[in-house]
């Protein structure tokens, strides 16, 4: 199924399963100020820019993994997570670079993520975007570490948004699943669970077009995700994933919604996964022509920029000065990062249990054993190394 | 098992049942973090009535009647103790574990290593067979989750252990499976001690002192050890028994020591054998006390079985006393 490149309206329908959507009067876009427009535009214009960088540090070899993009998604991300406040908690996902940087992750934090240097975010444990801080309640950034496995975030959300509830916090939570998450039954019990507990949880289904080669028709015989919202019993709301201003609407008006007590949303965007899977995919799944169009056509900072300069009058030079910025601390977070080392090995051990705070090594990792070592036969032999044994 | 066979409850006794409810009434008490979560635990007081009154006393904001989605169970119980609070889920039967195995061990496990997330969370549940509950109500499935770094499992066996090591889990700050034997759930009972009883994660119990024939257990299987040892005691061999209880951690110490002390030993557990938590007991005594054995190790278990429920099958498959009598006059005739 060819995908068309041309989605240029807004489509802010509802779809109300047994409860009614609040009536907005104006759109919530409408409140943000001058500044906060341009910001979004500077969140996009990081993103791209520094997945840019990351492409270049891979052909160098100096990303350890693979590489995951979001070229043509940036304003999906952007623009759903800045409606939400810095004490709420979102969980992103493989393409959610920009939320995780409106949600305060630093650029430096992602280059040595995907350096696997030894002061990064998770000192060298996981990949590229899997870190989070989520630290004490109203002091934090609140973005919680992903993992590979799809769909298991939606539960988790469902738990964090139930403290929040249970304590009478007022935090709302937001959790990123992609079209092929949807599938999992992770997905649909922690979706149904949140709707059942009333959880102040925004789920946000970006649908890309592709769970890596496997087009959406292939995932779902629903038309439309929203569909699914109807099943759960909450309201689904979709948006154009590429008009940074139609996300922020919809989000906020599940991310208030939430916050009023109302419970669950179900948020589907609609945007398109402009490179592979990782790195590594070619495409050749990819119907001739479609990737292209959608470059030409939907990309979501061309077309933000015509509405900066169109309806909010902004200068060249005010993009100009953005542009400068996202390049100046792209290279000052890479120099910041390419002096940092990879972690101390033994590093390893620490940290699998809150107690015991370290695991044992193993006697056979004994830097220069040699035979007095088994000639003794410590109290520990064979089994772990009783003379690096921690206390 | 002589469980069964215990006189007349002494005064002040509960059971292996109300003492995992009065650590739960206990700890919800204590802390106002911790909560339960599970499927029919609240109006209905749990399929066992584990939970029973728990719902009258702290209300339903704390005791949480769910959908029947372990996974939903587990990562909310996990998303939750993230934000510092303490909940306490429970598997209708532990069987049910296998539908939350991925976010048992992707999720959970490895949150504290890879993301600095505390998991301050007890998954607990009935477990283990001898009640011609078939092959989807007797599982016992420790081994598959010892296999998994970054949890915590415990298995106790007697009603004092059940409570301490109930309250040790929920206060514990990483998540804890609490295996709790449906046999044993009205059959064994103690006086609990006095005070606020908590029994620390990680170190194993001595049953039974003896000197001749160690036998290291844990859970439903310590009571048919026990009965064993009085058999064999008449026949004039002395038997040690340890109780694990915890198996992640699991005490090295405790079982170095008793292996050294009657230089034989014989590993029971309910579950199945290959796999089972009695080889790797095996290889750990093996790399360390080898020079201290006069004797093969040996193992008594479960046969390698999807567990069936008529009386002559579950009894044919599971490990009962006569095997254990068996393995043990073999070893101290070695």
């Amino acid at each position: 199924m060819a995908r068309t490149g041309t989605r240029t309206g807004t489509r802010t329908g509802t779809r109300t399963g047994t409860r009614t959507t609040p009536a907005i009067p104006a759109r919530p876009s409408d409140a943000l100020t001058r500044a906060q427009k341009l910001e979004l535009y500077y969140w996009m214009r990081l993103t791209r820019q520094l997945e840019e960088r990351l492409v270049n540090l891979y052909r160098q070899t100096k990303v350890v993994g693979g590489l995951f993009r979001s070229l043509g998604q940036e304003a999906d991300a952007v623009g759903s997570c800045f409606a939400l406040e810095q004490r709420d908690v979102m969980s992103p996902l493989i393409r959610n670079l920009g939320a995780m940087l409106v949600k305060g992750a630093t650029p430096v934090e992602v280059l040595k993520q995907y350096m696997a240097r030894g002061d990064s975010p998770t000192r060298g444990r996981e990949l590229n975007i899997h870190f989070g801080d989520i630290g004490e309640a109203g002091a934090t950034r609140g973005f919680l570490g992903q993992i590979s496995p799809l769909g298991d975030m939606v539960p988790v959300m469902a738990g964090v948004t139930l403290s929040f509830k249970m304590r009478g916090e007022d935090r709302v939570g937001l959790v990123y699943v992609g079209d092929g998450a949807t599938s999992t039954g992770a997905f649909h019990e922690g979706i149904n669970f949140a709707a059942v507990q009333k959880c102040p949880l925004v789920v946000v289904v970006e649908n890309n077009g592709y769970a890596y080669s496997t087009p959406t028709h292939k995932q779902t015989a629903a038309k439309q995700f929203i569909d699914k919202a109807i099943g759960y019993g909450v309201p689904g709301l979709q948006a154009d994933g590429n008009d940074v201003l139609a996300v922020y609407d919809v989000t906020k008006q599940a991310v208030d919604h939430a916050r009023a007590g109302h419970g669950v949303t179900l948020v589907e965007l609609i945007t398109y996964r402009r490179k592979g899977h990782a790195e590594h995919d070619n495409q050749s799944y990819v119907p001739p022509g479609e990737i292209e169009r959608w470059a030409a056509e939907n990309d979501p900072l061309d077309r933000y920029l015509v509405v900066l300069r169109e309806q909010l009058g902004a200068t060249e030079a005010e993009i100009g000065a953005i542009h400068d910025r996202v390049q100046r601390e792209i290279d000052e977070a890479t120099d910041e990062a390419e002096r940092s080392g990879p972690p101390e090995p033994l590093d390893a051990l620490r940290g699998v249990y809150a107690d015991p705070p370290q695991e044992q090594p193993l006697w056979f990792r004994r830097e220069a054993a040699g035979d007095a070592y088994g000639a003794e036969r410590p109290e520990g032999w064979g089994t772990w190394n009783a003379a690096e044994k921690p206390a | 098992m002589s469980a069964a066979k215990q006189p007349t409850p002494a005064a002040g006794e509960i059971t292996y049942l109300e003492a995992i409810r009065e650590a739960l009434f206990e700890e919800m008490a204590r802390d106002e973090q911790v909560f339960c979560l599970g499927e029919d635990i609240g109006a209905f007081g749990g399929a066992f009535k584990v939970t029973e009154g728990l719902l009258a006393r702290f209300g339903e904001q704390r005791v949480i009647d769910s959908p029947i989605s372990e996974i939903a169970l587990v990562g909310a119980a996990a998303g939750a103790s993230h934000m510092g609070m303490r909940p306490v889920v429970e598997m209708q039967f532990i069987d049910f574990l296998a539908n939350a195995y991925d976010m048992l061990t992707n999720y959970v496990a490895t949150a504290r290593y890879r993301a600095f997330l505390p998991c301050p969370m007890v998954v607990r549940g009935p477990s283990g067979g001898y009640v011609r509950g078939g092959p989807f109500h007797s599982q016992n499935p420790e081994a598959g989750f010892l296999h998994t770094p970054g949890l915590k499992i415990v298995y106790p066996a007697t009603a004092a252990d059940a409570k301490g090591l109930m309250k040790a889990a929920i206060r514990d700050d990483d998540c804890v499976l609490f295996f709790e034997h449906k046999y044993l759930y009205r059959r064994v009972k103690d006086v609990m001690p006095a005070g606020d009883h908590v029994v620390p994660i990680g170190q194993a119990r001595i049953a039974r002192e003896g000197t001749d024939v160690s036998i290291i257990t844990y859970a439903s299987t310590v009571w048919k050890s026990l009965e064993a040892a009085e058999q064999l005691a008449a026949e004039g061999i002395s038997v040690e028994v340890l109780d694990l209880r915890s198996l992640a951690p699991m005490d090295d110490e405790a079982i170095f020591r008793t292996v050294k002390k009657t230089n034989r030993l014989l590993i029971v557990h309910e579950d199945t054998r290959t796999g089972g938590i009695a080889g790797e007991i095996t290889a750990r005594v093996s790399e360390t006390c080898f020079e201290w054995l006069d004797a093969p190790i040996l193992r008594v278990t479960a046969a390698d079985i999807p567990l069936p429920y008529a009386p002559p099958l579950e009894d044919y498959v599971l490990p009962q006393t006569s095997d254990i009598v068996r393995a043990v006059r073999r070893l101290a005739a070695y």
